[in-house]
């Protein structure tokens, strides 16, 4: 991207100021050299989305914005409930994509003689990868309780721990889901996909905590250097991806027989106070209940696989977090306290000490921000904080972004020696697809390293904790 | 009962129309283009492109057919629909195709798409596909007898 198209606010705020049917300015938060690796795509999508009706404040790019459909990945817009919009594609296919991550207590040298067994075991008890199944088959009535549950249903039904449930987002489930709203394909396409990981970028992984920023934090979050995580990347699967497809379309439809203009099709809209606006928040937050007990089903098979080589180890939840959303939320606007509709697309919700969301155990912490890697880099946790609530609506980055095409990696580097490559760094994969290890080459995604310094100096979340790979389950 | 293998004159292998595939760029996603002497042409190449980003679509034996019916008030809007009922149909039956033909009469698509189940072993298998989106949606006659038809599908 070309900065002298930008109005620079700060070493990490740059400015889109309104022009043609922009509401409100665009605002980008990245440093210097991560602008320069953006595509001009982001500026242009950044611009877009805050020409739709309602947006309050700005439209928000952060450090690993990249090229999406209709809004940026990483992008963040907030809208009244009264004059504004939700939009489908604001939130994307894979409806409530987020990171979990689990303290094991081990420590990294108790682990080394058992890694491939610990990969073996965990590369069982997962299904990963396209056409994969999970085990679980859900009736009507159970799919509607999973949708209307989220990760209560799950641990109802001996997937985890009650007390898991305090270290998800809203408890473990999303109030106001409307099962009925989901349709019979998109239930059909989850029928065998209830506790499955996926592909592409999705992944479960063994990582060891190797370095510490924030010391008070990190102990108050259970990270010990030294020690191994268990970190899931998924969303809620089929089912997310039906919702996404089905109900832009519809929006697309009715916006164009309405005569609204809309720069890309794929900002398709509707007005939150509409039938088809009410109906895909109500069929969106269903698809936010499949996402949570999804990964508490995975989160739950991934203990049990670690107990089969670690049988006294306990396995508490760190935090589990969202970055595909859309949420009612209240947030000060130009000094007053007001309730808006938040899309988070590739952005991670950062609420700082004291917000009264976050669980009385974290509350005087900050919310844990977890960041995801691709096998081979590094991962991160850090924590929201009150300076960042007040930035771009209490968000923060969700991950590297891509640097190269999947096609581009894909003729790069072989899955087999990638793999061989990775292992003499110490790094044990698990995959069905050489070709899909290929496609995610850690070469073909930028520094995460950059993404979070960015975030922090832009005062988006500090940085607690950095994480390397031990194992990296794939689809 | 598997369908019979089809003969050529039914489904016309990959590229006998004239017509053929590519992914182009796109950050986090695949881009993906069909193009043929037809809008019909540019559709199944699109379809094949489609399957290429799944999964290695030379290996697959046309053993079953599955008949795909769509309808969309313009020629863009239907060639996401194909897309995203072929994408319905690889989640659902777990199956891959190689082998598509396509009809268009006015705003409706009535489509065969052959192929197998998916076998892991065989498919070399890169990633599934979450949805077509109307990122770079074009269908379009770029000149006499030179259709075109792409999007970016969300992986």
């Amino acid at each position: 991207m070309d900065v002298a198209q930008l109005n620079r606010i700060s070493e990490v705020e740059w400015q889109i100021p309104p022009s043609g049917g922009m509401r409100v300015p665009g605002t980008i938060f990245a440093d210097e050299a991560l602008i320069r690796a953006m595509d001009d795509k982001v500026r242009e999508q950044v611009s877009n989305v805050a020409t739709l009706p309602g947006i309050v404040k700005a439209s928000f790019a952060l450090p690993d914005a990249h090229w999406g459909y209709g809004f940026p990945i990483g992008g963040v817009a907030a809208f009244d409930p009264e004059s504004g919009v939700v939009s489908a594609g604001g939130v994307g296919f894979d409806i409530s994509c987020g990171v979990r991550t689990m303290l094991t207590g081990i420590a990294r040298t108790e682990l080394d003689p058992v890694r491939d067994r610990l990969a073996d075991a965990l590369f069982r008890a997962v299904p990963a990868g396209l056409g994969s199944k999970g085990e679980i088959r859900l009736d009507d009535d159970e799919m509607a309780a999973m949708l209307a549950g989220g990760a209560r249903w799950a641990v109802e039904r001996g997937y985890g721990e009650p007390a898991d449930l305090g270290r998800i987002e809203e408890g473990g489930r999303a109030s106001d889901a409307s099962p009925a709203f989901v349709s019979p394909r998109a239930r059909q396409r989850q029928h065998a996909e209830m506790g499955t990981l996926g592909s592409g970028n999705h992944y479960l992984e063994v990582q060891e905590i190797v370095d510490i920023l924030e010391p008070e934090v990190a102990a108050g979050f259970g990270l010990r250097r030294g020690e191994v995580v268990i970190t899931i990347h998924s969303g809620s699967r089929g089912l997310g991806h039906q919702i996404g497809t089905e109900f832009l379309r519809e929006m697309t439809i009715a916006a164009e027989a309405a005569g609204i203009a809309l720069p890309e099709r794929e900002l398709a809209c509707a007005p939150l106070r509409s039938e088809v606006g009410e109906r895909y928040l109500g069929a969106m937050r269903a698809g936010i209940n499949c996402a949570l007990a999804n990964r508490q089903i995975i989160g739950h098979l991934a203990r049990q696989a670690f107990g089969q080589v670690f049988p006294d180890a306990e396995i508490p939840l760190l935090f589990d977090v969202s970055h595909n959303t859309c949420k009612r939320e209240e947030h000060e606007v130009d000094g007053e306290r007001r309730a808006v509709y938040v899309h988070r697309k590739g952005a991670t919700r950062a609420s700082g000490p004291g917000h009264p969301d976050l669980p009385e155990d974290l509350r005087a912490l900050g919310q844990p921000v977890l960041i995801g890697s691709s096998m081979g880099t590094e991962s991160w946790v850090l924590v929201g904080t009150r300076e960042g609530e007040a930035r771009a609506f209490g968000s923060a980055v969700h991950g590297a972004g891509r640097a190269m095409s999947r096609h581009q990696a894909a003729r790069q580097w072989q899955g087999r020696q990638l793999i061989d490559q990775l292992r003499s760094q110490g790094i044990v994969i698990r995959s069905h697809s050489n070709r899909g290890v290929a496609e995610e080459a850690p070469g073909a995604y930028k520094d995460v390293g950059a993404v979070v310094a960015a975030a922090e100096r832009a005062g988006l979340a500090r940085r607690v904790a950095r994480l390397k790979p031990l194992i990296s389950i794939k689809g | 009962m598997p369908a019979r293998r089809p003969r050529s004159r039914e489904r016309p292998a990959p590229g006998d129309a004239g017509g053929r595939w590519e992914h182009f760029a796109h950050d986090a996603d695949v881009g993906l283009r069909g193009i043929g002497p037809t809008r019909e042409a540019a559709f199944e190449q699109g379809a094949l492109a489609l399957m290429h980003a799944i999964g290695e679509v030379d290996r697959v034996e046309p053993r079953q057919v599955v008949e795909i019916a769509c309808e969309a008030p313009d020629d863009a809007l239907l060639f996401v629909d194909w897309l995203n009922t072929l994408i319905f149909e690889v989640a659902t039956r777990g199956m891959l195709f190689g082998y598509f033909e396509v009809r268009i009469d006015g705003t409706r698509l009535r489509g065969k798409a052959w192929g197998e189940a998916i076998d892991p072993a065989r498919h070399e298998l890169a990633v599934e596909a979450k949805g077509a989106t109307y990122t770079c949606l074009r269908v379009v006659e770029r000149e006499a007898s030179d259709w075109l038809a792409q999007c970016v599908v969300d992986v």
